[in-house]
């Protein structure tokens, strides 16, 4: 497989959205330290994580529509580093919740898996969220050849089954998974067949897989 | 002729002794906050207030507050988490911007209605609410439903005393409360997800029960405005959403009363909300919770049977399903 050479906007741009995604991190962990989140610590964990793994979720689904809509094909150079994000803050959700919410009681979290149905759909999700992750290399890419992309179509039911996981829990105000739930259908609808869209089409690099 | 004697002057509109003590720093801070709003063209609309370098006072103490026999030895959290962790929609979403948003409401003057089936409807105030009845601390478990827990000394007197000042007549099967409505005070009133006012109801052998309170104040200081100042009810055997906050008006009804998480999601929230680790939340347990304050590595707690006032309450509910009548 040819390596096209790093596009310059992709050699700068790169360190910057890593810095980027590592903020809201960084945040918490001054918000635990400084002792703001001092009342429910656990609850600020499980919910910022949470919440950023969603986010980012959704703005690596909006890479594609992006692309489409700019012509900027170096965006899709992004894709893999947010969903790889999304990923970290899902782990540090469910590690959150598996040592500090539920101290590694596996009797009370296969419970909750099976009886809760938040927790099942949350479960779900990570659980298909993690061959994405795995295969998200070079060398993956290259192994699987058109089935990658068929296996990480998988990320359209991982956001559906996020969104729930969030809606099913909030007590009664459901106005932000709402929210993330009509950016969904944005970024969906958005992925309809270029002749219905007046995008400009530009090629996409050899080097690039397609997107799903 | 006519000799108009002037109205007499409530203890409530007496200047508080520290605010009189720093009125020239009051002056001085409002005309630098003018001067500075002309200045960069910005007209604030919200009342000038306490100069920079003075932090906020903490509120009146209330004098001569007895003991009380109902309170629990356990540890009570710290003042700073019943006050910075508030559930209180009308001030704002979240834990913490009840707590920012604290100043909007204004607490004085205040008068609670009372009325319905009873033989002396009227109107209380809230200085007489704080003098007329014997403030007694009262230290609590409180249980939220969302599964979190913590133990509040509040400041207040029985309910029941209240209750018998106004008479309420055998028609009286349950009381009703009622939170203030102003959307100009209570910005989250402002939209549609409830239906505004906050309402509560109790049983009348609940409402007259010992243990239930209209509370004043906790940590012996007056009400904060993000806990439901400046009056609000505490019933420490039920799920949080029952102690009503910042109440003006009480009724006393023959037919159960409207309660607002319970017309919001019936199926979820019932009248009688009594904290029950059998009978989980349809999506949640309520095995145990969580201590606030108690820091990253704390183990939940396990919840206790009417938050542990199964020996003072349990009597209520003998002959009640209590899986059916959530």
């Amino acid at each position: 497989m040819r390596t096209s050479k790093p596009h310059r906007i992709v050699q700068v741009g790169k360190p910057i959205v890593f810095l980027l995604c590592l903020t809201p991190l960084a945040w918490l962990t001054w918000r635990l330290l400084s002792g703001e989140a001092s009342a429910n610590p656990i609850e600020a964990i499980i919910h910022g994580t949470g919440n950023w793994a969603l986010r980012l979720l959704l703005i690596t689904l909006a890479i594609t529509p992006l692309r489409r809509l700019t012509g900027r094909v170096w965006l899709v150079r992004f894709r893999r580093m947010l969903g790889l994000f999304s990923f970290f803050y899902a782990s540090l959700h469910l590690t959150a919740y598996l040592w500090l919410d539920q101290r590694f009681r596996w009797h009370e979290i296969i419970g909750d898996v099976v009886q809760r149905p938040y927790i099942t759909v949350g479960a779900a999700a990570i659980l298909l969220m993690t061959p994405l992750a795995i295969t998200s290399t070079r060398g993956w890419i290259k192994r699987l050849g058109p089935r990658w992309k068929t296996l990480h179509r998988l990320i359209y039911p991982i956001a559906i089954l996020g969104i729930l996981h969030y809606w099913w829990l909030v007590k009664a105000d459901w106005r932000e998974p709402a929210l993330y739930a009509g950016i969904l259908s944005l970024m969906l609808l958005a992925r309809l067949p270029t002749k219905r869209w007046p995008w400009p089409r530009r090629c996409t690099p050899r080097a690039e897989p397609s997107s799903p | 002729m006519l000799i108009r004697r002037p109205d007499p002057i409530r203890p409530s509109q007496i200047t508080p002794e520290q605010h009189y003590l720093r009125r020239r720093d009051f002056i001085k801070a409002a005309a630098g906050l003018s001067a500075a709003a002309i200045g960069t063209g910005l007209m604030p609309g919200c009342e000038l207030g306490v100069t920079e370098a003075a932090p906020i006072p903490k509120p009146n103490a209330i004098p001569d507050i007895r003991k009380s026999r109902w309170s629990t030895d356990a540890a009570p959290t710290e003042y700073k988490h019943i006050t910075t962790y508030n559930n209180f929609v009308e001030l704002g979403d979240g834990k913490s911007a009840p707590a920012r948003n604290a100043d909007r409401l204004r607490t004085r003057p205040w008068m609670v209605q009372v009325s319905g089936e009873c033989e002396a409807p009227g109107e209380i105030g809230i200085e007489d609410l704080l003098t007329g009845f014997p403030q007694e601390e009262r230290v609590y478990r409180f249980r939220c439903v969302e599964a979190w827990g913590m133990v509040i000394p509040w400041v207040g007197f029985p309910l029941r005393d209240l209750l018998r000042r106004f008479k309420p007549t055998s028609k009286a099967k349950y009381v009703a409360f009622e939170t203030l409505y102003d959307p100009n005070q209570l910005p989250g009133q402002r939209g549609r997800l409830y239906d505004w006012p906050y309402r509560e109801g109790l049983r009348m052998d609940e409402a007259m029960h010992a243990l239930t309170i209209l509370a004043t104040g906790l940590y012996g200081r007056e009400m904060p405005n993000q806990n439901g100042a400046p009056i609000r009810l505490v019933v420490p055997w039920k799920y949080g959403f029952k102690s009503i906050k910042s109440i003006v008006a009480i009724r006393f009804t023959e037919q159960q009363p409207p309660a607002t998480w319970n017309m919001l999601q019936p199926d979820e929230y019932g009248f009688y909300a009594n904290v029950n680790p059998e009978v989980d939340h349809p999506r949640w347990s309520q095995k145990q919770h969580r201590v606030i304050g108690a820091g990253l590595f704390a183990p939940e707690e396990p919840t206790l049977m009417f938050n542990g006032y199964g020996d003072q309450v349990g009597h209520l509910y003998a002959n009640m399903d209590l899986r059916r009548y959530y």
